[in-house]
């Protein structure tokens, strides 16, 4: 968002290089595999869901890294490896420079206050039997921080921040609309005063009108209590208005990285120039204009992954090598140092890409055309 | 004669907690071949509108009517609505999980309503017919994956069953309820694109409700705005997406963050949606609108036409009939209106609709 907030220590970080002092988390080669078990005694593994793959990435204090991916992408379950709800299979993470890959309990007790989740659904993530200033009250109790009037006072102060009307501490979840329901939900997560907040498609559900308001929101919260924001995200035009920097995540790996507008401009990686294209314009004359790359298929299933670049079956730059060795995500020629993509074969700019596809299309499903 | 004409349709549910005015007087034509879109929030009765028309809404106070063809759907006995309902008037649902038997093999599913409708297809016609739309809808290996059931279906691909099933009679308009929602994007941009494809083939007319305008801009050739059980606004795509006049639409353009990545501020539409029992008076979105002006309060503004755009356009609001789109023009014009026709009561509404600065309240 707005980069009001100055990193807390060092200056800018002008090359993007991994700042030390600026990085508040860093995800290091993450590798996140749920086991499929067969068997009623004696359970034995037959497979593996791939769901994170080696990712690694680094969110630096005071910004928004948003992450893009479609179902099935690992976008999700990479969250949950940060905010410590999922153990991780391998690889680090680290926060404000500590390692906290599976840490016990007790020993992630302090950070569960410094790492906070706000989730899709605010009807499914209210407990529907709990009165609102006990929903958001509840972590000054577990981190026993307040109690009685005082931690009264704390949650009225939370809900007008966030703008709900603080006389109706006694309401229920159900007496709310969904968008004063994830204003309910953002002061919960804003009440220990964390210091990065992973919004797992915080607006999704929302209609048109009221995201713009829980945007605003969050953005406003940014800017006064110098916030970090994971931002996850399927739709384009929301992560492009909150994000600095912007990772694209294909099948459990990382497709693309780099700053906001590098990515949406001048895409690297197939997939995300697909990506790109499809998604829908509120502009008819745009929408008119553009071409669009229409994939084939769907996508993979991460049991079992393809070979070399994960991309290789529906993309329609693919070659030989695509199928064979899995690309590095590294800089490419002409890039600047911020901008790293996993592919063998990057696209130009002002490359077409939409006849390829096209043609790649009409191969796979002759009766098209 | 237009293939749908609805006139004046309105739809109330008896509730517990009192009459849930859903739909409260809405009239719109289709045409053969031709895309409406219908676009509106949660709540602005664009599905109980085009349910009620497939009789879909049990228990439901309907008035009005709604020609299709020549005959009066809302007065059909329920046996005649069956030959209608799949043959001529087909549906696509938002999620297409729940709207596909579990149990049953999609292949079956879609040959059971083709025989339904025709007691002369033999089984194996059926099957060849099944084969057939799926392998249009671009299911690979359609022959196998007939036998296939719905969980073994990705997303995408049980959407594609769906419109597959409601092309097998092949009806003349197909209700598409937000059909790609429940989508990732490169899929949502797979199905429109057979949509429109399958459309132009056909001939078929599309009735596509959404709250995506990024959908309507794609493929509608007509767009009605809802809201709180009304049409706001009517107009052909780009008229609505260019010259605008009611403020509920304006309000729905500004909050889509921009397409150029912009960085500027989101514009909101203050307040909440509208309770359906106790929906305001005069116009529904007075008590949430910038413009509001004393005789919103308590006057209906009718549908009429805003000059100069031809009978298309049209609008329910009091707002001057040239004030259209989102340039500064239009906006000294609504201002203008606002400074003589608003006093007392609308001043006050204003004043609580506006968006309001952030508190700064010290948290902790």
């Amino acid at each position: 968002m707005t980069g009001v907030t100055a990193p807390a220590q060092g200056g800018a970080f002008p090359d993007g290089a991994p700042a030390g002092d600026g990085v508040l988390l860093r995800i290091d080669n993450l590798v996140k595999y749920y086991p499929v078990r067969v068997g009623v005694l004696i359970k034995r593994e037959v497979a593996a869901v791939q769901a994170v793959d080696g990712v690694s990435l680094e969110i630096r204090r005071g910004e928004t890294l948003g992450l893009v991916g479609e179902t099935g992408s690992g976008k999700s379950t990479l969250a949950r490896c940060v905010a410590g709800l999922h153990p991780v299979t391998s690889g680090r993470i680290s926060f404000d420079g500590k390692d906290i890959t599976n840490l016990s309990r007790r020993k992630m007790q302090p950070f569960r206050r410094d790492i906070q989740m706000i989730f899709q659904d605010p009807y499914g993530s209210l407990n529907p039997r709990r009165r609102v200033g006990s929903i958001i009250g509840e972590p000054f109790t577990v981190h026993k921080i307040a109690s009685g009037d005082e931690r009264k006072r704390r949650v009225q102060e939370l809900m007008e921040r966030v703008g709900l009307n603080p006389e109706h501490y006694n309401r229920f979840p159900a007496e709310f609309s969904g968008g004063q329901r994830q204003r309910i939900g953002v002061a919960r997560a804003l009440a220990l005063r964390p210091k990065l907040i992973i919004c797992d498609e915080p607006v999704s559900a929302l209609d048109v009108s009221i995201q713009a308001q829980i945007i605003n929101l969050l953005e406003d919260l940014q800017s006064e209590f110098g916030l970090t924001y994971l931002f996850i995200a399927h739709d384009l035009s929301v992560v492009r208005h909150v994000s600095d920097r912007v990772a694209v995540m294909y099948l459990g790996k990382i497709a693309e990285v780099g700053d906001r507008t590098d990515v949406y401009e001048t895409a690297r990686h197939p997939y995300t120039t697909a990506l790109l294209s499809a998604a829908p314009a509120a502009d008819p004359d745009e929408a008119a204009a553009r071409q669009r790359i229409i994939l084939v298929g769907d996508i993979p299933s991460p049991l079992d992954p393809p070979s070399g670049c994960r991309f290789h079956p529906r993309c329609p730059k693919a070659q030989q090598v695509c199928s064979k060795t899995e690309p590095a995500l590294e800089v490419k020629p002409g890039d600047p140092e911020t901008h790293r993509t996993a592919c063998h074969f990057p696209v130009e700019p002002g490359e077409n890409l939409a006849r390829a596809a096209a043609a790649l299309r009409a191969a796979a499903e002759p009766t098209l055309g | 004669m237009s293939l749908l004409e609805v006139t004046d349709l309105r739809v109330s549910f008896p509730t517990s907690d009192g009459l849930v005015q859903a739909v409260r007087g809405v009239s719109f034509r289709v045409e053969r071949g031709q895309i409406l879109g219908i676009v509106g929030e949660s709540g602005s009765g664009k599905t109980v509108c085009t349910q009620t028309l497939l009789r879909l809404t049990p228990g439901a106070d309907v008035s009005g009517s709604a020609m299709f063809d020549g005959v009066n759907l809302l007065t059909l006995s329920t046996d005649q609505m069956r030959h209608i309902r799949g043959a001529q008037i087909a549906a696509i649902f938002q999620d297409p999980l729940t709207s596909l038997h579990p149990l049953y093999r999609v292949g079956w599913q879609i040959s059971e309503m083709v025989r339904a409708h025709d007691k002369s297809v033999t089984k194996a016609q059926a099957q060849r017919r099944v084969v057939d739309l799926l392998t249009q809808v671009g299911i690979p290996q359609a022959a196998r994956r007939a036998d296939d059931y719905p969980h073994q279906f990705s997303g995408g691909m049980r959407q594609r069953a769906m419109i597959a099933m409601a092309l097998a009679l092949n009806p003349k308009l197909i209700i598409a309820d937000e059909p790609t929602t429940a989508l990732d994007a490169t899929v949502q941009a797979q199905i429109l694109d057979l949509l429109v494809r399958l459309q132009r083939e056909y001939d078929t007319a599309i009735i596509m409700i959404t709250h995506d305008l990024g959908v309507i801009a794609d493929l509608a050739d007509d767009v009605m705005v809802m809201y709180a059980g009304r049409a706001a606004e009517y107009a052909d795509r780009r008229t609505l997406f260019y010259r605008a006049h009611h403020p509920y639409t304006k309000g729905l353009l500004e909050s889509i963050p921009g397409s150029t990545g912009a960085r500027e501020r989101l514009v909101p539409i203050a307040g909440q949606p509208p309770s359906l029992i106790n929906v305001p008076s005069g116009c529904g979105f007075h008590p949430r609108c910038g413009y509001v002006m004393d005789r919103c309060i308590d006057e209906t503004p009718p549908l009429i036409t805003v000059a100069g755009e031809g009978d298309g356009h049209r609008s329910a609001c009091f707002l001057p009939p040239r004030a259209v789109g989102l340039g500064a023009d239009a906006e000294a014009l609504r201002q203008e209106a606002v400074a003589v026709n608003r006093t007392g009561r609308a001043s006050a509404i204003a004043e609580a609709s506006a968006p309001a600065a952030p508190a700064k309240g010290n948290v902790a």
